[in-house]
């Protein structure tokens, strides 16, 4: 499902459950939602979604690599990168199907 | 402060102009349909924010920590997160500021 799947597919589900959305308002609140979501982890926040999952930063430490084409070693820094951690719900949901 | 599903709502009525009502529903909206695409086995991609992706896990042997007892572990489905190019190279940027106070001797603002 690509984002423009998503959209389509939020705004038959607000129709189906009788709620007022345009696809247009639809596609500006994904937009807008996606773009929240980075803004908070670039600035060092997590993201707590009850029953979704968790966003938040983890570190990755100091080490020295490789550059792939001369093999020279390149000190890289430490770094952070944005993980996610599925609540329980998504967890046990997503096993269960698999058992079907 | 994490950012919650209230807090993403109230963001969108500023942002989008959704009433109250709308703005909730579409944030419920928005996650529901993400997770039934994964429930159904399907992977979701955002685009500049990631891919979330499902990982079809073997049975394999474990152990109780605490008795050191063996546990076999199910064969399972997970959900793994991939971030996309633009999202990594934003939070990069925080590294960045982060070493930048780290080497400015300011205390350490994060926990991670």
């Amino acid at each position: 499902m690509t984002k423009s799947e998503l959209i389509e597919r939020v705004t038959a589900l607000a129709l189906e459950r009788d709620v007022s959305l345009t696809s247009r308002e639809v596609e500006l609140a994904v937009k807008s939602i996606i773009e929240q979501m980075s803004d908070v982890l670039s600035e060092g926040d997590r993201i707590e979604i009850r029953g979704f999952g968790s966003f938040s930063l983890h570190y990755r430490a100091p080490r020295v690599g490789r550059n792939p084409k001369t093999g020279e070693a390149v000190e890289l820094e430490g770094k952070f990168v944005p993980h996610f951690k599925p609540g329980k719900d998504l967890r046990e949901q997503v096993n269960a199907a698999k058992k079907r | 402060m994490a950012l919650t599903k209230a807090e993403i709502a109230e963001q969108l009525t500023d942002d989008v102009g959704l009433p109250k009502r709308e703005a909730k529903e579409v944030v419920e909206l928005f996650f529901d349909v993400i997770r039934d695409a994964l429930v159904e086995n399907e992977q979701v991609k955002l685009s500049g924010f990631g891919n979330f992706d499902l990982r079809d896990k073997r049975r394999r042997p474990g152990r109780n920590p605490k008795t050191g007892e063996e546990i076999p572990i199910a064969a399972r489905r997970v959900v793994t997160f991939r971030p996309g190019q633009k999202l990594k190279v934003q939070v990069e940027a925080y590294s960045d500021d982060h070493h930048k106070k780290l080497d400015a001797g300011s205390p350490d603002p994060s926990k991670h």
